[in-house]
């Protein structure tokens, strides 16, 4: 899932600030598992919003709603009467879900609540951990199963680099080295001879470097748009 | 392209050194943090005629020094063979070849392809870092130009390619140990000719290392020079023992440093460090002699960091100086490089 966490309380207040009417629309989605912009965080961010402007003296009138998924048009078309009513839309949806809302409001002033922050999963209660860096072109068959892009904090093709010591990453104590945990469960599974063969260089075009990403699939495409 | 390099990868003195059988010796210098040449000219004095050649190194540490192709060339006017290093964190496969180009052609012969520390560690941690290409990726380009007279996507190189003779870096302490062996391997099957390794501390751990380099059989491809660094105080030894990934400093080498100031009184803090120094030099002398007898160790790199005045004293104590004046290049139709003997 997308992992967000909420912009540190001051920072949104400076965002909303020359606002009067302002929409604070949560995501039902990723963000909503990661306890980061559902409905919940959505209804105390507005409920905070309307404490602490009223206590700085300009209160604010803040309302709250949640849609399913911040990332298609089907579920923010149904919120275009509130965002319309709004001077300013807070959306606690992913770097996605915020480009949504401007994209299908134009003429609304959309602002982010969340940092956006990885792909990834909860390792434990609390806690969660990069695992995806989305760079378009999978080579986790060759490691085990683990990405050096993501979780490598040099994204290394070819690793471990000298800085791995006793499982740890160079950049901090409490960083796996990826390559170890590539290292470890290829020894255990009898394919280290995976490790032993030198990865070219990678072809970032499929990555962000290759510019903004597109897929089309015409087998998807309605009829009507694939004409277009 | 015809090169007269007859067999050389460059032809240059370290290559030759280490071809002819000698027992290496190089010395890395640091560029300083500003942009005056007498800075290198300085330290440069202090190296000249006492190693072979000197690795300059490339934002060490992730703090902005003087590029390691700039101030490789004020070496080289100063008479040094340097030994330029390249990382993979500040630079794209494009910036490094063009670099490897402008490099050739200002006289270097020499290359260190190296990861990088990752700048968290330095002065800029909140820059982007490449990445691009990792070491091993690196040494593969820095050959295939040169052999290949091919740039990374292929192209031919029309005219003078940039010819260096290729080293990469080594760490018998990083984890998982089983693993170095055969990542210096690896290193070896994409190109590399000389290792430098991380600093040796602990001998009978790098001798363990080395037992496997050899069963491999790697020793017999590749010139491995092994890293010694004089300890300058007990903080120090303390710091890398605890601090540094990747170092391993065994107690014995702290309790060493510690007890050198032994019966000198704490206000007399001159008289302390010069102490220290003296049995960090002493510890250092005594590690490459212990090195040299392994076998498969080709020379020894002295990182004396920040204190390039200690190298000549540890070449002397350890019976290294004067340095050997390597063969010239030989004329047309000389042999394939041959390693180990």
């Amino acid at each position: 899932m997308i992992v967000a966490e909420q912009k540190p309380f001051e920072e949104i207040k400076g965002l909303i600030a020359d606002a009067e009417k302002v929409l604070v629309v949560g995501c039902g989605t990723c963000v909503t598992v990661c306890f980061a912009g559902g409905e919940k965080e959505a209804g105390i961010l507005a409920t905070s919003l309307r404490m602490a402007t009223k206590i700085d003296g300009r209160p604010k009138d803040v309302t709250h709603l949640t849609v399913q998924r911040q990332c298609e048009w089907e579920y923010i078309d149904a919120v275009g009467e509130s965002v319309r009513q709004a001077d300013i839309v807070l959306s606690l949806g992913c770097g996605v879900g915020v480009q949504a809302m401007a994209e299908r409001f134009p003429e609304a002033i959309v602002v982010p609540g969340l940092n956006t922050t990885f792909m990834g999963l909860p390792t434990e209660q609390g806690v969660w951990e990069e695992r995806c860096a989305a760079c378009g072109s999978c080579i986790l068959g060759l490691t085990g199963g683990i990405c050096p892009i993501a979780r490598c904090a040099k994204q290394l093709l070819n690793g471990p680099c000298g800085g791995s010591q006793a499982g740890m990453c160079e950049i901090g104590k409490d960083t796996p080295c990826a390559w170890q945990l590539i290292y470890d469960r290829l020894q255990a599974q009898n394919r280290l001879h995976l490790l032993l063969e030198i990865q070219p260089a990678k072809d970032w075009s499929t990555s962000r470097d290759g510019g903004p990403r597109r897929i089309t699939r015409e087998d998807l495409r309605l009829a009507a748009e694939a004409a277009e | 392209m015809d090169t007269p390099t007859n067999g050389f990868h460059s032809g240059s003195r370290l290559e030759r050194i280490l071809r002819a059988g000698h027992f290496a010796v190089t010395a890395e210098l640091g560029p300083p943090q500003n942009a005056d040449p007498q800075v290198i000219r300085k330290k440069a004095q202090l190296l000249r005629g006492v190693v072979d050649a000197v690795n300059i190194t490339d934002n060490q540490t992730a703090i902005v020094r003087m590029s390691s192709i700039g101030a490789a060339v004020l070496a080289l006017q100063e008479g040094l063979e340097p030994i330029a290093q390249m990382t993979c964190r500040d630079r794209n496969r494009l910036a490094m070849q063009s670099d490897l180009l402008g490099a050739y052609a200002l006289g270097l012969r020499n290359l260190l392809c190296l990861t990088g520390d990752h700048q968290s560690f330095g002065n800029h941690p909140t820059a982007k870092n490449v990445h691009d290409l990792d070491s091993m990726q690196l040494i593969q380009m820095v050959v295939g130009l040169r052999d290949a007279h091919k740039f990374q996507c292929g192209d031919e190189v029309k005219g003078q390619e940039p010819r260096f003779f290729v080293g990469a870096a080594a760490n018998p302490f990083g984890d998982p140990f089983e693993w170095r062996p055969l990542r210096l391997a690896k290193k070896v099957k994409a190109g590399a000719t000389f290792i430098q390794t991380q600093l040796i501390y602990n001998v009978p751990r790098f001798a363990d290392f080395m037992d496997l380099v050899r069963k491999a059989g790697t020793h017999k491809q590749v010139y491995l020079l092994a890293g010694i660094g004089p300890l300058k105080s007990p903080g120090m030894a303390k710091y890398m023992r605890d601090e540094v990934p990747g170092l391993d400093v065994p107690n014995e080498y702290v309790d060493r440093m510690t007890s050198a100031a032994d019966g000198i009184d704490k206000e007399d803090k001159k008289g302390r460090n010069a102490a220290w120094r003296a049995e960090g030099i002493k510890i250092a002398i005594e590690l490459v002699r212990q090195v040299r007898q392994i076998e498969g160790v080709s020379g020894v790199h002295l990182m004396a960091i920040e204190w390039e005045e200690a190298v000549k004293p540890i070449v002397e104590g350890a019976g290294l100086f004067p340095r050997p004046e390597p063969e010239p290049l030989p004329t047309a139709g000389a042999a394939q490089p041959q390693i180990g003997t």
